[in-house]
């Protein structure tokens, strides 16, 4: 059964940068406390980017579309978080290539993506970074009958808790180190409003 | 914030323009693209060198750009690395055929940035290589961590990259002099004031009138320790005794660079160069060569930073050959 469609993949697209925008501020906040204090306005620039490029282009697939959004995010994120979800989405794309978006087809594609957080970000779990999600996520996926897509967002929630208390081995926030902790990590929670904008539109389509 | 600009997200366009128009005898900007090269560019048989990082730490990087060190710099937006696309076209406009190294300094965003321009090129057939620069040993280097910063030090880098680039030497062995250098330097910095970055429009921290922050990176990003204000020789000796701690500098013959953040000005760091100069004669490390003044600034920062190379026959020779950029000499 096909769960993506290319008008579900433009809307997933249009309700992550809504939600970017709406929590701009929150993410830059975040960002302040360990980073650089960039990710909230990077992300919704970013993601608003790529609706304004989804939203006027004709897309044959899924898989078309997520490569677009990974160009357009790789060229105007930029910092670390541009390559990582720029990897993260056109190695979804090439996992989706050719192909109807079933349920067993996205967990691959979820797969491919975090196989290219890591590359790109020499992450491993547990080291407060975007790919912590990602991993939980994909777990999860793995684990579960593939009808309860809501099950995504407390997987989210919990691991974003957890990156509360991890010293951050990777990206800006290492500099820190001890210091690092207390602070939810910024790309925790940005990728967690795009899994959320992805459940609220496959929610949609059941409603 | 009381700056000169037209407008805060204009600033790196407009600072393109300008040093372009200025400059536009030995350089000139790829259109449509925040990358300046140098106006002979691709040059024939010889490897292209390509650096670049955010805005924010004039004359780095275009400064560097020219005869005996680099063939392009990449701007990004002030403290942000430039995207993928940008480098591509840098690493696509120098190529002669002889292959490009990329300079990076050590920040997570810069590393990644480059790589996947790096990909991308490989992908059109042209062969890339790089060197992370990573002097700042302020940070506690660790293969399980990001590591320590680039800073000052991948202006020596580049230095002798493009001497060694210069002589016609291949895309390994110009690779090889760099990572030498790579070895060999260390650097470390403080500020007295934060900086501002326009867009932000308020300083990304606070010190107070009696206060220095030690090991500040090139962001504004904190360092490893606030301290009060002290002398030039206690703040000198300060930085060198944790460069030196780092690695050992003893009976060798070193270069030093003096480098200001941006809001220095050269009276203090010639005062520091007297400092570094003494404590490291007292260590028995002769100096070959300085340069003091503004190489690697922070926007309007006042602090500086202390950069140590350890120099032999080859480094030397990489040093004393013509270098022709507005910024190095």
């Amino acid at each position: 059964m096909v769960i993506l469609t290319v008008d579900q993949a433009k809307q997933w697209m249009i309700e992550s940068q809504k939600k970017l925008v709406e929590h701009k501020e929150q993410l830059t906040t975040l960002d302040q406390a360990i980073g650089d204090g960039d990710h909230g306005i990077n992300m919704a620039r970013g993601f608003s980017e790529v609706v304004d490029k989804i939203e006027g282009t004709e897309y044959d697939t899924v898989a078309d579309v997520l490569k677009s959004a990974a160009m357009t995010l790789t060229a105007k994120v930029g910092g670390a978080s541009g390559p990582l979800y720029g990897t993260a989405f056109l190695k979804m794309a090439v996992s989706l290539q050719g192909k109807e978006v079933t349920a067993e087809a996205f967990v691959d594609a979820v797969d491919a993506g975090l196989e290219g957080i890591q590359t790109r970000g020499k992450a491993e779990f547990g080291e407060k970074t975007l790919f912590d999600v990602w991993y939980q996520v994909a777990a999860f996926l793995h684990s579960e009958p593939y009808d309860t897509w809501e099950g995504i967002l407390e997987v989210c929630q919990a691991i974003i808790e957890d990156t509360r208390e991890m010293v951050a081995l990777r990206g800006r926030a290492s500099y820190l180190k001890e210091r690092s902790k207390g602070h939810i990590d910024p790309g925790s929670m940005s990728s967690f409003y795009i899994f959320q904008a992805f459940v609220d539109v496959l929610e949609w389509e059941k409603a | 914030m009381k700056k000169v600009v037209n407008h805060p997200d204009k600033v790196v366009q407009d600072m393109l323009d300008g040093f372009v128009k200025a400059h536009h005898t030995s350089m000139k900007r790829i259109p449509d693209t925040t990358v300046i090269i140098r106006q002979e560019a691709p040059i024939s048989g010889k490897v292209g060198l390509v650096s670049g990082g955010g805005s924010g730490h004039e004359p780095a990087h275009a400064g560097y750009v020219g005869k005996g060190m680099l063939d392009a710099a990449v701007v990004g937006e002030v403290f942000t690395s430039p995207t993928p696309d940008q480098v591509l076209e840098a690493i696509k406009a120098v190529d002669s055929g002889a292959g490009v190294l990329l300079i990076i300094k050590n920040y997570t965003g810069d590393v990644m940035n480059f790589e996947m321009a790096a990909e991308l090129a490989e992908a059109e057939g042209i062969t890339v290589d790089k060197v992370i620069v990573n002097d700042d040993v302020a940070v506690e280097d660790s293969t399980f961590t990001t590591g320590r910063r680039g800073i000052a030090g991948t202006v020596l880098v580049h230095r002798v990259a493009g001497a060694v680039a210069e002589t016609g030497a291949s895309l390994a062995e110009v690779k090889q002099a760099a990572e030498k250098v790579v070895r060999n330097v260390r650097s470390m910095g403080l500020a007295l004031t934060a900086c501002t970055v326009p867009a932000a429009g308020k300083p990304s921290f606070t010190l107070h009138d009696n206060e220095i922050e030690i090991g500040t990176g090139i962001h504004g990003e904190p360092g490893i320790e606030r301290v009060p204000l002290q002398t030039a020789e206690e703040m000198s000796e300060r930085l060198v005794e944790k460069i030196l701690a780092d690695k050992d500098y003893t009976n060798s013959e070193v270069a030093i660079m003096i480098n200001g953040m941006g809001a220095t000005p050269e009276m203090e760091l010639y005062i520091v160069y007297r400092e570094v100069e003494r404590l490291l004669h007292k260590h028995g490390i002769a100096v070959y060569r300085a340069w003091v003044g503004e190489y690697m600034t922070s926007l309007e920062m006042a602090g500086f930073s202390v950069t140590l190379l350890a120099v032999d026959h080859e480094i030397k020779q990489a040093l004393s050959t013509p270098v022709e950029t507005i910024a190095f000499r």
